[in-house]
Order: structure tokens, then C-alpha cells, then sequence
């Protein structure tokens, strides 16, 4: 199958049920996208298709065939971090860094459908995007920093 | 939330001429004490001709901060400009010292060490100069990366001196830099993988690549011991992309690895697929008839009696709780709880011959590295063990059970094997935090304040999972918190009962205090209650010096400071505004711990809200020494107090059938964002002790500190954790 992640097309040889999370990481290379579930509970596995943030765990990779995959990787455009980036680097919000781009590319959908969150829609959009380092009070400070940023860029 | 700096110097005691010190430096101490090799400082510093300086980290970064807070100590002994220092995380090697990264003790054990080495390199450099300009090396001085001749104002950059640098006899002897001259330490450095993570490029063990590179994951035992009778593969090897399906021997030896049957293949959906069509029948063994509630009822029981170890008595508390005529008495009880590090145990190996290269995300190398050996009967210096960047540690890395059984399955292929584990692999072959029944029983003297505390409790003790009792038997280490607790009491007692059991016990965050301080803490309210006294100034008046040492305290590293204790009590109850009146309906709480040889105190404030409670302010305040990075240093105890209301709220594992009953984040469920207080506020104490670690002082006095608050609003007391409360 071919996917298309970050405008490359990558042809794949995989079985078709195989999830779009295992086919990014072992097929196509990219493990910025992080295993923590397997079962759409966790959210560090987030990546947007077609600009919709899902969860690549459960999500079968023939799902996305002819639609825009985009990885963490693919996140900053033409050199310059994304305003979520830039806010995460700006707070410093990682401790193990494990869950972060999962919790990146989740707040880079939201900014998109919700230039200004509220304290509550923030709270919302990540409430089932977990950190075991309980990063949560930084990431809420970044949300709220990105937004801004994005507003202003 | 606010940080400060300490703005004394880190080693009081051993200040020389303008607070400036002398060592002899870290290097020669190691090869002194007998390690395989003498140590130069380019060990742990190189510096490109270009100038780009790399300062190698021996300790595991698993989030605690640690490749920043000790580069940073090198890099401010050696004036390197911190814009230009990359970090690189040390394979295993003796010539290192330890590298074991737990106990939080990477900064007090460490310390000396990186800043002496840069202090090396630092007066090489300036050696080097002094040299090429043909001046005395008293007239030059270093900036950040050069060197300047002060007369003539002349400068070389590191980067050019490097080579010649390189030259320079080691020093014997370095001078280390007095508090005044610090450029970076106590000032907020970002942590230095924070941009590889932004960018997805972190390469977490999960994420090792290599050529050929097999993934296997591994059907363990469904019951804790139990052994593999027949395996049928036939299924399993007809799934496209699975290459071969290997048996894996358990490990006991403290090692801990499950027996079980591991499917390897071209990538991990194909062995995914291929272990569901696995048809394994096991051999469950005696474990099997384990549950939790088999558990609490022996627990219960054994705190009935007198204790089978005493792990210590001051003066004579049964006799006086017999002559009393109001004994308080409490109960409380904790469940096995798990690490759950978001990225699950894995580990990378290639076995070829009698040689193994392994990519581990581990916090015990030389453990990870002698198990292998051991297992694969290869000397230890046929493993190369690189040592990955890990997504969480919390205490599950310091095992090295994953590590020997991926040598294990990669020993029977011809290529490097990754073996992942799954969320249910992860949460049902941890090595839990203990269960634990507490039982503590006090009578009040007239001043109100206890006269007899007799501390029972039962445990299966950690230290059982990996061997036979020491001298001091398992309860002393059990009773780390309850046994050297800090409040002086004349009669006083802690007894322990082991807890037999199979299900795997290991380290958790702040490790024993985790279940004790939350007996302790909860109990010292509930007398404070009773006598009508205070709970702030009830436990001011009562911390003294441990009355019960703590055996085998190495070097009085154990000794308490009362004054230390006091310090952070009082500056979480400043910054509370403890003693400031509550309206009906809230409450305010308030615990406090030595751990790890640091000190933490949280209040808490909660407002009771119909059936629930809603948590209105987090207040936590720490004693760590100096702050090497107020930036990391905050996010440990953020994370430290977090992470304990995760575990207060929700966690808890069962054990039916000899098995855990959890196995993914939908029983067993961790803090969620909306459950976060908007008001989590985090102070250090500025103290000049010697500095100490940060990653589990602020543990295990939040549960406590909570269920004050929650009895305070409510009248009701929670003694069994989770806390059975609702947040509204």
C-alpha cells in the first residue's frame, strides 16, 4: 500500500489490517510517533490525518491510503517549528519526553478547530492524553503560549 | 510557583582562601579505588578544534534531569559556553564508577565528580595557554570557551587549545569554584533533550534502529512462576513476517524473567499477530492460588500479633498501651501499585558467538550487563551495553529482567532482535510496589501528646524478590519512614511480617516511604485530632532526632536533621497560609517526609463539593541542598506531587489467580489532565547541606497531606489508598 506521510509517498508491504502506528514506525522509519497502549487509551501514538488528530495504534494504515498523513516530524514547515513547538520548547514541557509528541500534534489540531481555548476546552481536548511524568501543568501553560504564538505568526 | 537558589557554597565544610576548594581530582579517586582503569578527564569531556564541547553523562536520563543538571556542573567548573556543549549519554563501563541511576542519588554521588573533571580540563586549557603566549598560567583566567591573558587581553578559544590541552599533564590537585563565580549552576537551564523530542528525533530504546533489526515479543506467563509444558507454533509461524518462534527460560537469581515463548518477525505488528495465534499451555505452579484478597487477609492477620521481626523498641509501648484506658488505633492499607512508564519495558540485543551488543533503556547497566553475561555464560566484557534514553524509570529500569531476556530470544537468531512489550506485558509483569497493611496503636498523655506508638505492619518486602534476608532481616528496609520516622516518642515500637508471596516486588518512586509515610502522616493527624491540637504544631513540637537509628546507615548518610524537617513544614505552611481560617465544607492538610536524604512538606487544600471533593491547592515545598537547575529541580517536584495524586486517586493492581488483573490503562488508570489542581505551587528551602537528589522527596507526602484535608472538610477519614473520593 502507499501512504502518503509529511508529502512523501511511501510504498509499503504490509498485511492490510496492520495498524497505521506499526506501519510509520517499522516500515517507514519514523518513531517520533510513540507506542504506549495499543488501545486508543493513552494518546501518545496521535498523529492527523487528513488534518483530524487519531490514534495511529488503532487506526489500520489502509485507512489512510490517499490522505495526508502527518507525523511529528512533519510538523515544522520550511525550517521553522511549529507555534506548538516553539511554546514546548519556550516552557520546556518535557521531563522523559516520552508522551510529548503525542501531546503535540493533539494541541496542534486543537489550535487549528480552536485558535483560543479555554481553560476547560484545553483541558478537554487532552483529557485522555496521559503523561506518567505529569508534565500537566507545563503542557496546559504551553497550550495556552501556543496559541498565542499562532495567533500572532 | 517559585524557585530559589541557594547562595552559598555546596561544600560548607571544606571551604579554602575566598571560598574557593581542593580536591583531589575524580579521576585518580576512581583509579585509586581500584577501577580497571585510570580515568582522564577527556572521560568525560571532548573538545572539537571547532570548539563544540560533548560532556559525557554516566547516570540514565529518564526524565529526572540528569544529562542537564551534571553537564551543567562540568560545564561550570570548566567555563565551557553552554550554547555549544552537546551531551552524550555513556555506554557501559567500569571506568565510569557507577552508573547505577535510582535512590535519587545522581547529584549527591555525582557531583563532586563532573565538577572536578571539568575543573581538570580547565586548568589544562589555561595551562595550555599559558604556554603558547609564554606567561604565567596566575595572569590568565577563562571566560566562557577561551582563555584570557589579563595583562594583555589576550584570548584563545577553547577549540584552539584543545590539541595542546590534551598535552598537559593531569592535574592532581584542582581548585573548584566558590559560589560567586557560578555562571550556570542555580540558574534555570532548559533540559537538553528537550528539542530532540519536540522534533520526534529522542531515540528512546522503543526506538532503536539497526540494520536487519528482528522484533519479538514474548507470551509470558499468565501466573507469577508458572513454566511453559507444551508450546504449539504451528499457527503462529504461518503468519506472514514471523521468522521463528523461541522458548524463554525464566531467570530467577533476582533477576526475574517470566518464563515464556517469544515470536519473532520482520516487524512488531507481524509478531503481534503471530502471539495471538500462539497455543501455549503452561505449567501455573503454586502461585496460582494468589489473589488480593488472599493477600489482605494475611496481612491483617499478621498485624493481630506481635510483629515476627522488631525492627526496633524504644522504652516499653505494649506495657504502657496496656496500663491505657484510650488507645487510638488505626488501620491502613495499600495496594500493589505499578511503575506504568509510558514507554513499556523493551531492550535491543545481538548475540553473535560469545559476544552481545545491547541497546537497553536501563538505570542499572552493569546489573543489565552482568545478567546477560551471566545468562548467556559469556564473560561480562563480551556485552556491550549502550544505554538508551528511556521514556520514564519511576524504579522498573533498575531491573534488569527485560534486558537478559532479549539477550535470551537474540541468542537463538542470527540477527539483532528489539523485543517490545505491550501495555499488558508491561502492567502484569511489573515489579510492584508492595501492598501494605499498617496497624499503629498510641495512647495520649496529658499534654496530648503520644506516650506509647506501636507501629505493626505487614508487607511482602521488596527485597525478597531478589534474595535471602540480610542480618537486618527484610523489615528494617521495609520500615524505611515508619522505623526512623522523626517524631520523638518515649515509648515506641515498629514490628514487621513478611508477606509471602510470588508476584514480583521492586523499587517505586520514593520506594518504602510511599506506604509508610501515608500510615504515619495519616495516624499523627488523627492524634493531632484527638488531642485537639494542631497538626502543624503538633508535628514541629515533635520532630527530633531519630530515636531509633536506622541500622546499616552508611557514614551517618542517614541521619536525620530536625532542623531540616522543620524548615520545609514551616515554609509549605507559610506559603499556605496555614492557621488563616477555613470556611465550612474545606480543609486544609499537611504531611511531611525525609527521603532519599531530602525533605519535603505539601499542604494540601480541598473544598467538599456534594458527594466529592474538589482539590483547590497543591503547596509543596523542598530541601535538597543547593539547586544545581531550579528549571529541573521544579519539574521533579511538580511531577513528584502529580505523580502521587495519580496514585491517591487511582492505582491500584489485584492479583487473582496468581496473575494481575490490570492490563491496560482502562482498569488501571493514571491522573488525567482535567483532574490537575489549577494551583500547584513548588518552594525550596535554601539550605548549605551538601546537595541531594530531587526525584522522590515529594512523593510520599501528598496522599497524606490529602487525606488530612479530606477528614478536615468531610469529618471522614480515608485510610485505604486509593482514596475512595470523587473529584468534583
Amino acid at each position: 500500500m502507499r501512504l502518503i506521510v509529511n508529502g512523501t509517498a511511501y510504498d509499503i508491504d504490509a498485511p492490510p489490517d496492520i495498524p497505521l502506528l506499526w506501519a510509520l514506525r517499522d516500515l517507514i522509519g519514523l518513531t517520533g510517533t510513540k507506542y504506549g497502549c495499543g488501545a486508543a487509551l493513552c494518546g501518545v501514538c496521535t498523529v492527523h490525518v487528513d488534518g483530524e488528530p487519531i490514534r495511529s495504534c488503532v487506526t489500520p494504515a489502509a485507512e489512510a491510503v490517499g490522505k495526508q498523513i502527518r507525523t511529528i516530524e512533519g510538523l515544522a514547515q520550511g525550517g521553522k517549528d511549529h507555534p506548538v513547538q516553539q511554546a514546548w520548547a519556550e516552557i520546556d514541557v518535557p521531563q522523559c519526553g516520552y508522551c510529548q509528541t503525542g501531546q503535540i500534534m493533539t494541541v496542534a489540531a486543537l489550535l487549528e478547530a480552536n485558535p483560543d481555548p479555554s481553560d476547560e476546552e484545553i483541558d478537554e481536548a487532552l483529557a485522555r492524553r496521559y503523561c506518567r511524568c505529569a508534565t500537566y501543568l507545563r503542557i496546559r501553560q504551553a497550550v495556552r503560549r501556543a496559541a498565542e504564538l499562532k495567533r500572532g505568526s | 510557583m517559585t524557585t530559589s537558589m541557594s547562595r552559598r557554597d555546596f561544600l560548607r565544610a571544606s571551604a579554602v582562601g575566598g571560598g574557593a576548594l581542593f580536591a583531589v581530582v575524580a579521576f585518580d579517586r576512581l583509579a585509586a579505588q581500584g577501577q580497571a582503569q585510570a580515568v582522564r578527564p577527556d572521560t568525560w569531556v571532548r573538545i572539537a578544534p571547532d570548539g563544540a564541547i560533548t560532556i559525557t553523562v554516566a547516570k540514565s536520563e529518564m526524565g529526572q534531569g540528569v544529562r542537564t543538571s551534571l553537564a551543567m556542573l562540568t560545564a561550570e567548573e570548566m567555563d565551557a559556553d553552554w550554547a555549544v556543549v552537546r551531551v552524550e549519554q555513556a555506554d557501559h563501563d567500569p571506568k565510569y564508577g557507577s552508573q547505577n541511576t535510582g535512590g535519587s542519588a545522581s547529584i549527591r554521588t555525582s557531583q563532586r565528580t563532573m565538577r572536578e573533571a571539568g575543573a581538570a580540563i580547565r586548568a589544562m586549557l589555561v595551562s595550555a595557554a599559558a604556554a603558547t603566549w609564554g606567561v604565567a598560567e596566575a595572569e590568565c583566567t577563562t571566560e566562557p570557551s577561551k582563555v584570557l591573558h589579563r595583562p594583555s587581553g589576550r584570548t584563545l578559544g577553547y577549540g584552539a587549545l584543545a590539541a595542546k590541552a590534551a598535552a598537559v599533564t593531569v592535574p592532581a590537585q584542582v581548585r573548584l569554584k566558590g559560589r560567586r563565580e557560578f555562571r550556570l549552576v542555580g540558574k534555570a537551564q532548559k533540559s537538553v533533550i528537550t528539542q530532540d523530542v519536540i522534533h520526534g528525533t529522542a531515540v528512546y530504546g522503543f526506538d532503536v534502529k539497526l540494520p536487519g533489526l528482528l522484533v519479538a515479543v514474548v507470551q509470558r506467563a499468565p501466573v507469577f512462576g508458572a513454566k511453559v509444558r507444551q508450546v504449539d507454533a504451528t499457527a503462529a509461524r504461518q503468519v506472514p513476517g514471523v521468522v521463528d518462534v523461541v522458548e524463554v527460560p525464566a531467570v530467577a537469581e533476582g533477576i526475574g524473567v517470566a518464563a515464556g515463548v517469544a515470536v519473532i518477525a520482520r516487524h512488531t505488528w507481524a509478531a503481534l499477530r503471530g502471539r495471538s495465534a500462539l497455543k501455549v499451555e503452561w505449567d501455573l505452579g503454586p502461585a496460582a492460588v494468589e489473589s488480593s484478597a488472599g493477600h489482605r487477609a494475611a496481612m491483617r492477620a499478621a498485624v493481630e500479633t506481635v510483629g515476627k521481626e522488631i525492627v526496633n523498641r524504644v522504652g516499653d509501648p505494649d506495657a504502657v498501651l496496656a496500663a491505657s484506658s484510650k488507645v487510638i488505633t488505626a488501620d491502613y492499607e495499600l495496594p500493589f501499585i505499578a511503575h506504568a512508564a509510558m514507554e513499556p519495558m523493551n531492550c535491543t540485543a545481538h548475540v553473535q558467538g560469545n559476544r552481545a551488543e545491547v541497546w537497553s533503556p536501563s538505570q542499572t547497566p552493569a546489573r543489565s550487563a552482568q545478567g546477560i553475561a551471566r545468562a548467556l555464560g559469556i564473560p561480562v566484557e563480551n556485552v556491550t551495553l549502550h544505554v538508551t534514553l528511556m521514556g520514564g524509570g519511576f524504579g522498573r529500569r533498575l531491573n534488569a529482567d527485560y534486558s537478559v531476556e532479549a539477550a535470551l530470544v537474540a541468542r537463538k537468531v542470527q540477527a539483532p532482535v528489539k523485543v517490545v512489550w505491550t501495555r499488558e506485558d508491561d502492567l502484569r509483569h511489573d515489579f510492584y510496589r508492595p501492598c501494605a497493611h499498617h496497624r499503629i496503636a498510641a495512647s495520649l498523655g496529658a499534654d496530648g501528646f503520644p506516650e506509647a506508638w506501636r507501629h505493626r505492619f505487614s508487607t511482602p518486602a521488596i527485597a525478597a524478590t531478589y534474595g535471602p534476608p540480610g542480618p537486618d532481616g527484610y523489615g528494617t528496609g521495609e520500615a524505611d519512614g515508619a522505623g526512623n520516622m522523626a517524631y520523638r516518642i518515649a515509648n515506641r515500637s515498629c514490628e514487621y511480617t513478611l508477606l509471602e508471596s510470588a508476584v514480583p516486588r521492586g523499587w517505586w518512586r520514593a520506594v518504602h516511604t510511599t506506604h509508610t509515610v501515608f500510615a504515619v502522616e495519616s495516624f499523627l493527624d488523627e492524634l493531632a485530632a484527638a488531642a485537639g491540637k494542631d497538626p502543624l504544631a503538633y508535628r514541629l513540637a515533635m520532630i527530633d532526632e531519630v530515636t531509633v537509628p536506622r541500622p546499616a546507615a552508611g557514614a551517618g548518610d542517614f541521619k536525620l536533621s530536625p532542623a531540616r524537617l522543620r524548615g520545609v513544614l514551616q515554609l509549605a505552611a507559610d506559603k499556605a497560609g496555614w492557621g488563616t481560617p477555613m470556611a465550612r465544607g474545606r480543609g486544609r492538610g499537611i504531611a511531611c517526609t525525609f527521603d532519599h536524604l531530602s525533605y519535603s512538606a505539601i499542604v494540601v487544600e480541598v473544598t467538599a463539593r456534594g458527594e466529592g471533593i474538589h482539590i483547590d491547592r497543591i503547596v509543596c515545598a523542598a530541601d535538597c541542598g543547593p539547586v544545581i537547575n531550579p528549571n529541573g529541580a521544579t519539574q521533579q517536584l511538580q511531577g513528584g506531587v502529580l505523580q502521587a495524586l495519580s496514585v491517591a486517586l487511582h492505582e491500584r493492581i489485584t492479583v487473582k489467580g496468581g496473575g494481575v488483573e490490570q492490563g491496560n490503562f482502562n482498569t488501571y488508570q493514571l491522573l488525567r489532565l482535567p483532574e490537575v489542581p489549577r494551583q500547584v505551587e513548588v518552594y525550596f528551602a535554601e539550605t548549605d547541606a551538601p546537595p541531594s537528589g530531587l526525584g522522590e522527596t515529594a512523593v510520599p507526602p501528598l496522599a497524606p497531606a490529602l487525606a488530612n484535608a479530606i477528614a478536615m472538610a468531610t469529618g471522614k477519614r480515608l485510610r485505604s489508598m486509593p482514596l475512595e473520593v470523587k473529584l468534583a
